[in-house]
């Protein structure tokens, strides 16, 4: 058993190994004909960029992705000064017409979206060309890899039942060098996917055959996340499966969020595409989804027809109607830990870190100013785009809506939700996004606060504050400061994951949807001490 | 301003120290020679597992204490004068007081064994216990074999905290079976069994008769009672139960038993000292209860009462129905009201049980055989919500009500599986009845008693 698991993970460690050495490989360059298709596709009015594409990537050389796009990014620079030394020239002459005329022939968008778009068409190499090898060297081994890791478990853990033993002894999960290394490539790799897709392009030739098998396209960047989350949450919950096989609660819950994801945010969007229809996550609901009420998303589901206009009123139901439903009568739970993606990854891949997260007073004093914060943020963007949406004015006092919706898709859309939300996890626990970030959990936070027949209850006179509770919980919630008290837990940021519950070695705590009145009973006094002092002690 | 000063940081002092502080602004202060601030003692085991970290045992952060003007000083307390009304420290510091509350708990029991006190003989009771288990024991090369004498609860927890890294452990247990005193046979068997799945070696009906050392006074082996088999190991584990921690005080005037002797309202013959927890010892036992209760809740509702009395509010100790929970390696047991073992049994109790087939998960419960009046539950694998079982007992209800409304108790996470038809099914073929189980009823749940 030892002996698989150590191949298991020599073989994952390999398929990683070369999951990022396929980075380093691969030759890049085009000749005239695929450059001239690439201009005609992209229907550039400006007409020094070809020239210049010309003169850096039309090569017999054979350049390296980081050479590619070094000359790419140049050319884009060189062909975009030109226009901007127009412009200061007729600037300069108070030519203001021509001026004016200038700023079509610009080129918008990132110059790494343009050098990864190019360069897509550009590789040549093992990831492009010996595609199946290149897959089965990298995804191939590292699930092989992983999952002879974790399926000795079903023996090696023992009996079913709460096996935590030396988590806070293991490098991995206590913040060891291991916890550090799967830190920075963490972080990396959501810092190369959101900003440098260039650099990971041969990651995506990788998963090309498929995206074409679902939906017809080759596969972007997004659509490699997509196939990687998915296999890592599938991964991850055989994990799951195995180490909390005695608890059927959890057992579902990891098959509904893994359900969700495969088929809800992978392959229907997908498949959609297919049909020529918008790629849209039904699941999604409004503000987590912070772009759906942006001007170019109600345009082009207005312009699909039927299923445009589906797909709008459904968006707007789920998150006004069937969200607060739903939390009244289940707590979060039912979308923070069995619908939603991220809460999927997070209680799949993240789960070996769960007990890393802080508990202090202060760091929740950080959360719910923190995450309310960005609820408000969403909703004043939101309030911006529909305002532009419907009056077609670019601007709100004074303000550009497009620039908040940069300053947001880059702070909270990539930076928070990405690189800290899931790159943070070996450091900071597996639900720094859920607890600190997500818009949608602040608002479902608040329906489950204030109504909702979800809690926890508390056999409290049991409690023997060992801190089991509170230490698993990966929302930071200090589980046994209620416990120990016999008070019911009623907190916004819960997502009812349960394991609070599952790790107590006393039975005290019990997800529950109960009747709404008396859910809040602060004055209770603990079980135990005789009745006369409880209507003593009330009565105070 | 009137000065408490409580001796122990366990739940029993801090509970109190935390309740005076809610209800007056009395200056408080805890001594403790074992740890400066207060930690989970039962929650020791899972540091060792590397479940938690030591920090995670500490219910309240660092800053609380200070908040709540409660002073926590760290020191040994050697000797109490209550002529002049003043503590005195190991460091021959004397701290006065006007009241004082006795809360040091207790410590292991040592039987006289030749070799008790040598090098590698521990009990698991303190944070020292648990720090120097760390370096005789960090992991199975450094500990070939640890042997585990006494077979309680601390017992199997030490066991299972060995077998964490993968030490072989030795268990003498005195008894015919695990904690037969306690649970009847049926539940001691199946845990007797499961421990065995666990490979701990257990050894029934056998007494330690000696442990044996090398030149340099660290432990090699025991020898057995009954068989003179010699076992070589590197760790003792003393877990034979616990005694009141009260060596400090022989030499007061305090009225001392196996414990401090206090009143209904924890109050000791010396007019305001007190003692809580584990370490008091009542004159009289509360109703079935024991003189002395080293029990974590018991502890806490001491705490809780002397609060109010220490306020002005003089009220006598007066613990609710019995209860009690543990969790054996993987099978989690909870008790309310009282279940006898076959050996203590009551004249007029009576058992029902109901065994799961294959897995471990059992119930008993016990009545009155001519009334049917239920007395109490023992529940093995099942959990089961406190709040009714406290409710049905103080209703004094008979069995059949609870086999009736077994539904509403279940405190079973979500999904799990319920046997609450097998269970009622059984009884209604043993005892020829008709009950009809009830479907759950929130109504009931939450009603009041």
């Amino acid at each position: 058993m030892k002996a698989i698991k150590q191949t298991g993970l020599l073989l994952f460690l390999i398929g990683l190994a070369t999951f990022i050495a396929l980075i380093f490989t691969g030759d890049f360059n085009l000749n005239q004909t695929e450059l001239d298709t690439f201009l005609k596709d992209q229907n550039y009015k400006n007409e020094v960029i070809a020239k210049e594409l010309q003169q850096a990537v039309v090569t017999k050389d054979n350049l390296s992705i980081f050479e590619f796009s070094s000359r790419t990014r140049k050319a884009y620079a060189n062909a975009n000064k030109h226009y901007d030394d127009l412009i200061a020239k007729y600037d300069a002459a108070k030519n203001w017409e021509k001026k004016g005329a200038q700023f079509q022939y610009k080129i918008s968008g990132k110059p790494h979206s343009l050098s990864y778009t190019l360069a897509k068409k550009a590789g040549k190499g093992f990831a492009a060309q010996q595609t199946s090898w290149a897959w089965f060297l990298t995804f191939g081994l590292g699930i092989i890899g992983a999952l002879m890791f974790i399926v000795p478990d079903v023996i090696l853990l023992g009996k079913p039942g709460i096996k935590n033993d030396g988590i806070f002894l293991s490098a991995a999960t206590n913040r060891g060098w291991i916890g550090w290394f799967a830190f920075v490539f963490l972080v990396s790799f959501y810092i190369l996917l959101y900003f440098y897709p260039d650099y990971i392009v041969n990651w995506v030739y990788l998963v090309d055959p498929i995206s074409k098998f679902i939906s017809g396209n080759p596969a972007s960047q997004w659509f490699l996340y997509g196939f990687l989350y998915c296999v890592v949450m599938t991964v991850m919950a055989v994990r799951m499966y195995i180490k909390y096989r005695h608890n059927k609660y959890q057992i579902l819950r990891t098959t509904s969020v893994l359900f969700f994801q495969i088929v809800f945010a992978f392959l229907i969007p997908e498949i959609l595409v297919r049909f020529e229809k918008p790629w849209y996550d039904f699941k999604n609901a409004f503000p987590l989804d912070y772009d759906f009420f942006f001007k170019w998303n109600l345009e082009e589901l207005l312009a699909s027809g039927g299923l445009g206009l589906f797909i709008l009123v459904w968006g707007v139901v789920l998150t006004i109607v069937v969200v607060p439903v739903m939390v009244y009568f289940f707590g979060k739970r039912w979308y923070c830990s069995w619908v939603c993606g991220c809460g999927g990854l997070a209680e799949t891949l993240g789960d070996p870190y769960r007990q890393l997260s802080s508990k202090t007073l202060l760091s929740w004093r950080v959360e719910r100013i923190v995450i309310h914060s960005v609820l408000i943020f969403v909703l004043v963007m939101t309030g911006f785009a529909l305002y532009t949406f419907f009056t077609n004015e670019g601007q709100v006092l004074g303000i550009q809506t497009q620039t908040i919706q940069d300053i947001y898709g880059f702070l909270i859309g990539s930076i928070f939700a990405g690189v800290i939300g899931t790159g943070f996890y070996p450091i900071f626990g597996n639900r720094v996004w859920c607890r600190f970030g997500c818009p949608l959990a602040a608002y479902l936070g608040f329906v489950q606060r204030f109504k909702s027949r979800f809690r926890i209850t508390t056999n409290g006179g049991q409690c023997i504050s060992c801190g089991n509770c509170s230490t698993y919980c990966e929302q930071g919630i200090d589980v046994r400061a209620y416990a120990q008290k016999g008070e019911n837990i009623v907190r916004s940021s819960c997502v009812g994951c349960g394991v609070c519950s599952a790790v107590c070695p006393r039975g005290v705590l019990k997800l529950e949807n109960g009747p709404e009145e008396g859910r809040i009973n602060p004055t209770d006094v603990l079980l135990g001490n005789d009745v006369d002092l409880m209507d003593l002690v009330n009565k105070k | 301003m009137e000065h408490i000063v409580i001796i122990g940081n366990g739940i029993a002092g801090v509970t109190a120290a935390r309740h005076i502080r809610k209800k007056s602004d009395k200056q408080i202060t805890i001594v403790s020679a074992e740890t400066k601030y207060f930690f989970s003692r039962t929650a020791l085991m899972y540091v060792y597992m590397g479940h938690m970290k030591f920090e995670h045992t500490q219910p309240y952060e660092n800053w609380f204490w200070d908040k709540n003007n409660i002073a926590l000083k760290e020191g040994l307390v050697t000797k109490v004068h209550t002529e002049n009304s003043n503590i005195e420290l190991a460091s021959g510091e004397i701290l006065a007081y006007d009241k004082l509350i006795i809360a040091t708990g207790s410590k292991p029991n040592k039987f006289g064994w030749p070799g008790q006190d040598l090098e590698g003989v521990i009990g698991m009771y303190h944070k020292q216990d648990l720090e120097k288990l760390e370096q005789l024991a960090p992991d199975n090369k450094a500990c070939n074999r640890a042997v585990i004498v006494g077979g309680g609860l601390i017992g199997i927890e030490l066991a299972e905290m060995l077998r964490s890294r993968k030490i072989p452990v030795t268990f003498l247990v005195r008894e015919t079976s695990f904690w037969n005193g306690v649970l009847p046979a049926q539940e001691s068997e199946m845990i007797n069994q499961h421990i065995k799945e666990h490979h701990i070696d257990l050894r029934l009906n056998t007494n330690l008769k000696e442990i044996k050392a090398d030149k340099n006074g660290r432990v090699t082996s025991i020898i057995i009672e009954e068989t003179g088999e010699e076992i070589a190991c590197n760790v003792v584990g003393l877990t034979a139960g616990v005694t009141p921690n009260i060596d400090f005080l022989k030499e007061s005037n305090i009225e001392l038993g196996r414990g401090v002797k206090v009143n209904r309202f924890l109050e000791t013959n010396v007019a305001n000292i007190y003692a809580i927890g584990d370490c008091a010892e009542q004159h009289e036992a509360i109703g079935q209860r024991r003189n002395i209760e080293a029990v974590w809740y018991t502890g806490r509702m001491m705490g809780e009462t002397l609060a109010e009395t220490i306020c002005g509010n003089r009220i006598a100790y007066k613990p609710g129905h019995w209860f009690n929970s543990a969790k054996f390696l993987d099978i989690e047991y909870q008790t309310y009201g009282w279940v006898f073992s076959e050996r203590n049994k009551k004249e007029n109790e009576a058992y029902f049980q109901w065994k799961h087939p294959s897995e471990n998960k059992c119930i008993t419960i016990s009545f009155d055989k001519d009334t049917k009046q239920f007395l109490g539950i023992n529940t093995f694998g099942i959990r089961m919500r406190h709040e009714i079982f406290d409710k049905w007992l103080t209703e004094k209800q008979n069995i059949s009500h609870v086999l009736e409304f077994l539904a509403d108790a279940n405190f079973d996470p979500e999904f799990y599986k319920l046997h609450e038809k097998e269970i009622v099914a059984k009884f209604n073929k043993e005892n020829n009845t008709n009950i009809q189980l009830q479907k759950k009823s929130w109504k009931r749940i939450f009603s009041k008693a």
